[in-house]
């Protein structure tokens, strides 16, 4: 048990007071971070990362990886409470989470949410500690093929949980496609569907789009049910943590699925967002109870958020082991680690055992910390409803636009925002599902570069997409979840004309 | 803040001095007013990018500068949104923009309509060098073996981005030698490299400080550098070989040359005294350790111009360009 010997020397490093403080203040600044839309995790450690560079290395990433798991946990808060998702991750979150939120159950959303981020990082970390190098050398044989796969599985997965009708739900997603192709086209290297126009050269940031979809369409219609919050008479009351996990337990199994289905997309590196909408779409699949997801059951928020925090938590083994970022935040991190003077890739666990070892000591701790500090506050977050909606909605107006402005820093995301606003409100009211639209747009570009980088390499044949055991059985399971409401329908009309009865609604078109 | 330096700042207030300023920014001339604004016309985490945070960490560190200095990625457009917005500041001396080979690549590939006249140019900080890397586990030894079997079968070459640079590179490599080489773009030079160790594709233009971990592990092989000279850095970087040890592109009789361009612009219309100030600076960022610490991990030619000999280099370079982008058919 060489890593249990090492992992207690990080903790040495880690348990110093100086470090012990600085994680306090990470996971302040971080859940603040996570909380502002806009302000993503990889954008508060871009602004942060130069008051690091007279801090020792290991003191460096200790605070700026709680930053990371601050915001992990942050997200979460304006999901619930307002559905405004405060990064991409939680936006499967917003699901049941504000629902809940809406019932006056928004303290036990939060501390599902909570709770469940904990567990997702904790067994992700746990994974990271004993079995990184084998889970690294797993993370080599993705290429483009393999990428795709896993892009398509999402989708599989995910299409057909929404309640419209099919037909609706293949607009919303094909408008998200549509948007998602707007900008630079990294294969081609010629832009598309710019017109000319320099504001849409940089495409459609799906935070940007989310922000308005959700954040602005929800208050626009707040205003019409009559400027207040549905879920402001809420009992709040500190037990409400207590009672939440006495429930938790009987979900184990949801969660570990949850878990794995976050730690294998942290390490591809597909990313916690894909990973969050992926294991509410499974989840929601697999639930006895399925048609009631999207109205506030606490599975739905269990599931993403788990997901979420094991694929954050496992996105930084790719970045630590070969160099390749699995998330944005990632990014930003590995440019620190080079500007530290410490060369990420496979030589950094030969070479830097302090520093690898004091980092992954602080993952434990920072959680931990990480979770007491949010639950501490769980039921001052859930108090934010009882203030006057004529004077919250206001705030989150501008605190939607500076977060809009914050992506790109570019002026025109406000427009932008507020115009996907009133288009999320009209869809909204023509009952268009947005989860399909949010999921093309923030996938849709990389699923169809994955596609074309497959093709240059196969030369245009698709046989590559069953070149070998691994991409093969990825687009196995693909086709099966897609199909699957297909088979399901056919069954039950059979057992339907079994029985004689035939009482069966054809789904429509 | 450690305690020593809350004393030396209390000494200095309490000194009440006038003169107090360090003496690095206490030369006559312009300086900034306000904050500076750093735009990296790339996404977060690149070379460019990393290279325009270090500059920032150094003035920061070293007290360079009075005023902060403030790093912006855009992005959009293959950096053409950067370039786009420093070429609408004009005569606005807050802004600076740090470049690589799509200075010259995005408008001549998107018909944006830029070109590097619309900027002041204030210096060239280094040139990045490219190195043909392959798997370790391939067969081919040399870059003259690499030719030869890509002349046989067709291979895959993956690089960073589209009609820029590493695609550049390897439609060169085809002219001159007719090897087939299949091109992959990616996002970024450090998926590229990873895609070659996990053997996707068969062969990377990556630069020097994208691969080195991936060599050091021994999980690629160096070929050639793409530089009329061999690398200057001679220290040990595996059991047997160092920057310098590789060979060039043209001493194993394959004729491509490519460095690519790490240089600080202005915006156009901004006043000599302000050029000056910004030329200053880099200078000084240049002569810190923590800079030369950079250039030695990058293996990168630290080779630095300003003023006249600056442009000039900038005037040939894009005629270059035009030339390789024409021949390979990517002009817009």
């Amino acid at each position: 048990m060489e890593e249990l010997g090492l992992l207690m020397q990080g903790f040495a490093v880690v348990m110093e007071p100086q470090n012990l403080l600085l994680m306090l203040v990470g996971i302040a600044l971080g859940v603040l971070i996570g909380v502002l839309p806009g302000l993503g995790g990889a954008n508060g450690i871009a602004i942060l990362l130069p008051l690091t560079f007279a801090m020792p290395p290991v003191s460096a990433i200790i605070m700026l990886s709680c930053i990371y798991w601050g915001a992990l946990f942050g997200g979460a808060i304006t999901s619930i409470l307002f559905n405004i998702p405060g990064e991409p991750w939680s936006v499967a979150t917003t699901f049941d989470g504000y629902p809940m939120a809406q019932q006056g159950k928004a303290a036990e959303a939060l501390t599902a949410a909570f709770t469940s981020s904990f567990v997702g990082a904790f067994i992700a970390i746990v994974m990271i500690t004993f079995i990184a190098p084998v889970i690294a050398g797993f993370a080599l044989r993705f290429g483009p093929p393999e990428f795709f796969a896993v892009m398509f599985l999402s989708f599989a997965s995910f299409i057909g949980m929404s309640k419209g009708p099919a037909l609706k739900t293949l607009s919303a997603m094909m408008l998200g496609f549509l948007l998602a192709a707007v900008g630079m086209d990294t294969v081609t290297g010629q832009l598309r569907m710019t017109f000319g126009s320099t504001e849409m050269i940089r495409g459609f940031d799906f935070l940007v789009a989310v922000i308005g979809l959700f954040g602005i369409s929800e208050i626009l219609c707040s205003i019409e049910d009559g400027l207040r919050f549905k879920g402001e008479r809420a009992k709040i009351d500190a037990r409400v943590v207590l009672k939440v996990w006495a429930s938790l337990p009987k979900h184990w199994w949801l969660a570990l699925r949850s878990s794995l289905i976050g730690c294998w997309m942290g390490i591809t590196p597909a990313g916690a967002t894909p990973a969050s909408f992926m294991s509410y779409g499974v989840a929601r699949r697999m639930s006895k109870h399925g048609a009631s997801f999207g109205k506030g059951r606490i599975e739905g928020v269990i599931a993403p958020e788990t997901a979420a925090h094991a694929a954050g938590t496992s996105a930084l083994l790719p970045m630590l082991t070969l160099g390749v970022p699995g998330s944005p935040t990632a990014a930003v991190l590995l440019g620190g680690l080079i500007m530290w003077g410490l060369q990420p890739g496979p030589m950094l666990f030969v070479e830097q055992k302090d520093f690898v070892w004091g980092l992954i000591a602080s993952m434990y701790l920072g959680n931990v910390v990480g979770l007491i500090v949010v639950l501490v506050a769980v039921p001052w977050f859930a108090a934010i409803l009882r203030v006057p909606f004529s004077i919250i909605a206001a705030i989150i107006l501008v605190v939607c636009a500076i977060g809009a402005f914050t992506v790109s820093n570019a002026e025109f995301d406000i427009t932008l925002m507020l115009i996907f606003g009133v288009v999320g409100y009209v869809l909204k009211k023509l009952d268009y599902p947005l989860a399909p639209l949010v999921l093309a747009l923030v996938l849709g570009d990389r699923t169809e570069e994955a596609f074309r980088q497959s093709l240059l390499i196969s030369q245009g044949s698709l046989r590559v997409f069953f070149s070998n055991w691994l991409v093969s059985s990825i687009m196995a399971m693909g086709f099966a979840l897609l199909l699957w409401p297909v088979v399901s329908w056919v069954v039950e009309r059979i057992n339907a004309h079994r029985s004689g009865t035939g009482a069966v609604v054809p789904r429509e078109a | 803040m450690p305690p020593a330096g809350c004393f030396r700042r209390s000494l200095l207030i309490g000194a009440g001095a006038a003169a107090l300023v360090s003496p690095a920014i206490a030369q006559k001339g312009w300086e900034p007013t306000r904050p500076v604004q750093f735009i990296v016309p790339a996404g977060t985490g690149g070379g460019a990018d990393q290279m325009a945070r270090v500059i920032q960490g150094i003035v920061s560190k070293h007290k360079l500068m009075r005023q902060p200095m403030v790093v912006v990625n855009k992005a959009g457009g293959a950096g053409a949104e950067g370039f786009l917005e420093a070429k609408g500041a004009r005569g606005n001396p807050h802004m600076i923009v740090i470049t690589l080979s799509n200075l010259f690549t995005t408008p001549m590939a998107t018909g944006v309509p830029f070109n590097w006249q619309d900027l002041t140019p204030v210096a060239m900080l280094a040139l990045d060098e490219f190195v043909l890397w392959v798997n370790a586990e391939s067969p081919w030894k040399t870059a003259a073996e690499f030719i030869a079997a890509a002349k046989q079968e067709r291979l895959k070459l993956g690089g960073t981005g589209s009609k820029q640079e590493d695609q550049i590179i390897a439609v060169a490599i085809g002219k001159a030698t007719g090897a087939q080489l299949t091109y992959v773009p990616y996002r970024g030079g450090g998926e590229v490299a990873v895609q070659l160790v996990g053997k996707h594709v068969d062969a990377s233009v990556n630069n020097p400080i994208e691969a080195v971990t991936h060599w050091r592990s021994g999980a690629l092989r160096p070929l050639c550098v793409f530089d009329s000279q061999r690398l200057a850095n001679t220290e040990k970087m595996t059991e047997t070989m160092a920057w310098s040890d590789i060979p060039t592109a043209k001493e194993t009789g394959l004729d491509v040359e490519y460095l690519m361009l790490r240089g600080i612009f202005m915006p156009a219309g901004v006043q000599p005294a302000q050029v000056a100030f910004y030329e200053g600076l880099l200078e000084k960022v240049r002569e810190t350790p923590d800079w030369r610490e950079l250039m030695q991990q990058g293996a990168f030619n630290s080779t630095s111009m300003t003023g006249d000999a600056f442009r000039a280099w900038l005037t040939k370079e894009e005629a270059r360009h035009r030339t390789l982008m024409q021949e390979a058919g990517f002009l817009a």
